[in-house]
């Protein structure tokens, strides 16, 4: 039973990843009506945010090592160290959280700049165009990141105070340690995902949006510009896909093909989950990434072997044969 | 009009045949003289004022940091045998039959390549160095499908392959080559060294859980240890999960760990792998839990220092092999260490220094051949006795072209006396205590002349 339960919150943390990509994926879908590849990227750039923030507070002095007699060797003392002591150790420990406060304008920034910039030019083309030109994109995000910081992963850690673990079972009786940085992500992969949908169904900008998801040519009629709310929108979807990757760094070392490993499987979440349905791209990617993870269990793999890898795609041909619009797919859409 | 037959002799057929014959055979005959150069091996650079040596290594991928370093090692090598610098382990190897004047008066020079840790892409790239750039030997690592792949191939192209990291009995056992040469240890001799060790810290009696690369190092590393610990300490073992090379997230494998029944995790990753996997278990708790009656233990039977700068204090307490170490203290290891951290401000790692110790070995064997050609230079490193470069007295065995030298048994230190004192070494293990028959791990070394 431990072990079922230790799975299926491994499952919800590797889900959240896949729910909040998907999110994005799926918002940018049902307003715009654009299939974004290079939505991965996004989640690949917002992760590296975090390294850049990382690299700027521990810019460092070089200082003689005197415990090395073998050779002159030198010691990096980040700078924030030497001025301000105690704090600065305290602020570089944090980096990643502290990066998030500038990863949301950088990204919003990055969104804004994708939609207007390209992606506008492509709305009345095929989709064929979109997938291909977005495609493209991913791949120049991705070879301008890598000639930036190089092909390898670049580890960034949690905070001091999460790098330990929680033992969630000893209200139950139960031996349930899990990692607190996990727990932290699952969390906040909720609390976004809470916001978003707080944001389309509370505020008035949010209703506008939904109408214009439901009947565009009707808002536009009313004298609203749809247009520039929906690239607004397609900027948020940008903030939520970076955050997600901003917050996996400490899990995953980040490296410039991050984004098109998660692209990939966030698409089959998309797709299972049903086009255009945002409670779909969620409960899908939640659903996958525990399934993916009950799959890599010694029990299930004796009698599947190799089953781990293969699951979510499985997954996706049964939800596809079952029910082909996925499981809260609408009527209407991506069928002309 | 008329109808005009055209009919082909038997003549003119016959002089076409010729004509099509040489010509299609031309282009095997120009690569033949290029081959032969007039002395009868490929890439023979006695018409020219330098050598290049080629240093395939990995850049990229989840072995790069060792890449990096092995790239470090061979660029000071070269350094070395071109008379700059401080002469490294040329002032304490033994025999030593390099002058400083490069090899058999020739200035060495050299190309770089990257394997990207991937067997098709280091072929690619060591062809590249023999057919293109004319390399006479080639080196590198850190993978030993990698090692196994362009091994082969040197065999084929008949140009010698001096392996650097590569740790697989594979490489030296069922795929050795005439052409291909490994100074690092391998599986066996780790799991030789480490039984008594880890019998004597851990007791007998266990049960083991392994998560394996999945590739021949993993496997192969995973049965050593579990044959050598089987017959010392009788553990046995609960499962050996086989997981993908570069995976990053271990956390899918890690958790079926804690209710396996197993009171001890053996890690067959190697890199950043190890690096991610062993952070992981420690996230997740595996160290503070009792299994068993037992206190946990993880072993992670082949690190490095790098490795256990990459997992921080996570190595602290964790015991492993190496095969070697900058903290040694014999004239080899203080000398390469020392002109090392001169040049690039930090000690060598193991991968560097078997990349190291190769290239001065190879150029030493060209001296002692007195000809770069290869046959003649194999026969010069069969059965090669060596000292002097941090291993106690080596033999570069004939049969299965593996060195046999001392290993280390080494443990994440717990008081480190600086940023670069990660690992103490709690034995030295004799090269007698882990060397083994050739037909153990039977291969077929192939011919001299290809």
């Amino acid at each position: 039973m431990d072990a079922i339960l230790l799975q299926i919150l491994n499952g919800l943390d590797k889900g959240g990843a896949y729910a909040l990509i998907a999110l994005g994926l799926t918002l940018i879908f049902g307003t715009l009506g654009v299939v974004n590849f290079a939505h991965g990227a996004l989640f690949m750039l917002g992760a590296f945010c975090a390294v850049t923030v990382n690299k700027l507070i521990t810019a460092s002095a070089k200082v003689r090592d005197e415990s090395v007699t073998f050779f002159e060797a030198y010691k990096d003392v980040p700078y924030l160290e030497m001025w301000l002591g105690d704090t600065g150790t305290l602020i570089i420990d944090w980096s990643v959280p502290i990066s998030l406060l500038v990863a949301v304008p950088v990204m919003l920034g990055i969104g804004l700049a994708m939609e207007r910039g390209l992606i506008r030019h492509f709305y009345k083309r095929p989709h064929a165009d979109q997938i291909l030109v977005t495609f493209g994109l991913a791949i120049v995000l991705q070879e301008i990141i890598k000639a930036m910081y190089g092909a390898n992963p670049i580890p960034q850690s949690a905070p001091d105070l999460f790098t330990g673990t929680v033992n969630l079972g000893a209200l139950l009786g139960m031996d349930l340690a899990y990692p607190a940085w996990r727990l932290v992500y699952f969390i906040f992969s909720m609390g976004i995902i809470v916001a978003v949908f707080s944001f389309l169904q509370f505020t008035t900008f949010g209703m506008v949006v939904r109408a214009g998801m439901a009947d565009r040519e009707t808002v536009q009629l009313l004298g609203i510009n749809i247009t520039k709310r929906f690239s607004t929108v397609f900027g948020i979807a940008a903030v939520v896909s970076g955050l997600a990757g901003l917050m996996y760094t400490p899990i995953l070392p980040p490296d410039y093909h991050m984004g098109m490993d998660f692209l990939v499987l966030s698409f089959v979440v998309v797709v299972v989950g049903g086009m255009g349905s945002l409670p779909g791209a969620v409960a899908a990617g939640f659903l996958l990434g525990i399934l993916q993870s009950l799959a890599s269990m010694t029990e299930v793999k004796s009698i599947f072997p190799g089953i781990d890898q293969i699951i979510i795609y499985l997954i996706a041909m049964i939800v596809l044969l079952v029910r082909p619009r996925g499981l809260m797919g609408r009527k209407g859409v991506m069928e002309d | 009009m008329t109808d005009k037959k055209t009919s082909v002799s038997r003549r003119s057929f016959l002089k076409g045949s010729l004509a099509a014959g040489a010509a299609l055979s031309a282009p095997a005959l120009w690569i033949q003289g290029a081959y032969a150069g007039g002395h009868g091996f490929r890439n023979d650079p006695t018409n020219k004022a330098t050598v290049t040596l080629g240093f395939n290594v990995p850049q990229t991928g989840a072995y790069a940091d060792e890449g990096a370093d092995e790239l470090r090692a061979f660029k000071l090598a070269v350094k070395h045998l071109n008379g700059e610098g401080d002469g490294g382990m040329m002032q304490t190897m033994k025999p030593m039959n390099l002058k400083g004047n490069g090899i058999l008066g020739k200035k060495v020079d050299f190309v770089t390549g990257d394997t990207q840790t991937k067997s098709d892409a280091a072929r690619a790239s060591a062809k590249r160095m023999i057919e293109k750039d004319g390399v006479i030997m080639f080196s590198g690592g850190s993978s030993s499908g990698v090692a196994i792949a362009v091994q082969a191939l040197a065999q084929e192209m008949g140009t010698i392959f001096m392996a650097g990291l590569t740790h697989s009995n594979d490489t030296t056992g069922k795929d050795r080559r005439r052409y291909g040469f490994r100074h690092f240890f391998n599986a066996h001799m780790s799991g030789a060294a480490l039984a008594p060790v880890l019998q004597a810290e851990y007791g007998s009696d266990r049960q083991v859980y392994h998560l394996t690369a999945d590739y021949t190092w993993g496997w192969s590393q995973e049965k050593s240890i579990q044959d050598a610990t089987a017959a010392q300490a009788k553990w046995g073992t609960v499962n050996a999960v086989r997981t993908p090379l570069g995976a990053g997230d271990f956390s899918q494998y890690i958790t079926p760990v804690l209710n396996s029944g197993a009171d001890v995790l053996v890690l067959n990753h190697y890199g950043k792998d190890m690096v991610n996997s062993l952070t992981q278990a420690i996230q997740f708790g595996l160290l503070d839990k009792q299994v068993n009656g037992k206190d946990f233990q993880i072993v992670v039977p082949l690190f490095s220092r790098l490795m256990a700068q990459g997992a921080g204090e996570n190595i602290k307490g964790i015991i492993g092999s190496t095969g070697w170490n900058w903290s040694l203290q014999d004239a080899g290891s203080q000398a390469f260490t020392k002109s090392f951290g001169q040049e690039y401000g930090f000690p060598p790692s193991q991968a560097a220094h078997t990349c190291y110790c190769q290239t001065l070995l190879y150029a030493d064997a060209v001296e002692r051949a007195g000809t770069f050609d290869p046959v003649q230079v194999i026969k010069a490193l069969e059965d090669h006795e060596f000292d002097g470069m941090g291993n106690g007295p080596s033999l570069y065995r004939g049969a299965d072209h593996q060195v046999f030298k001392n290993v280390l048994v080494v443990r994440g230190n717990q008081n480190p006396s600086s940023q670069f004192d990660l690992l103490s070494v709690v034995d030295i293990v004799d090269r007698d205590k882990v060397t083994y028959s050739p037909d153990l791990y039977a291969g077929d070394l192939g011919p001299y002349k290809v």
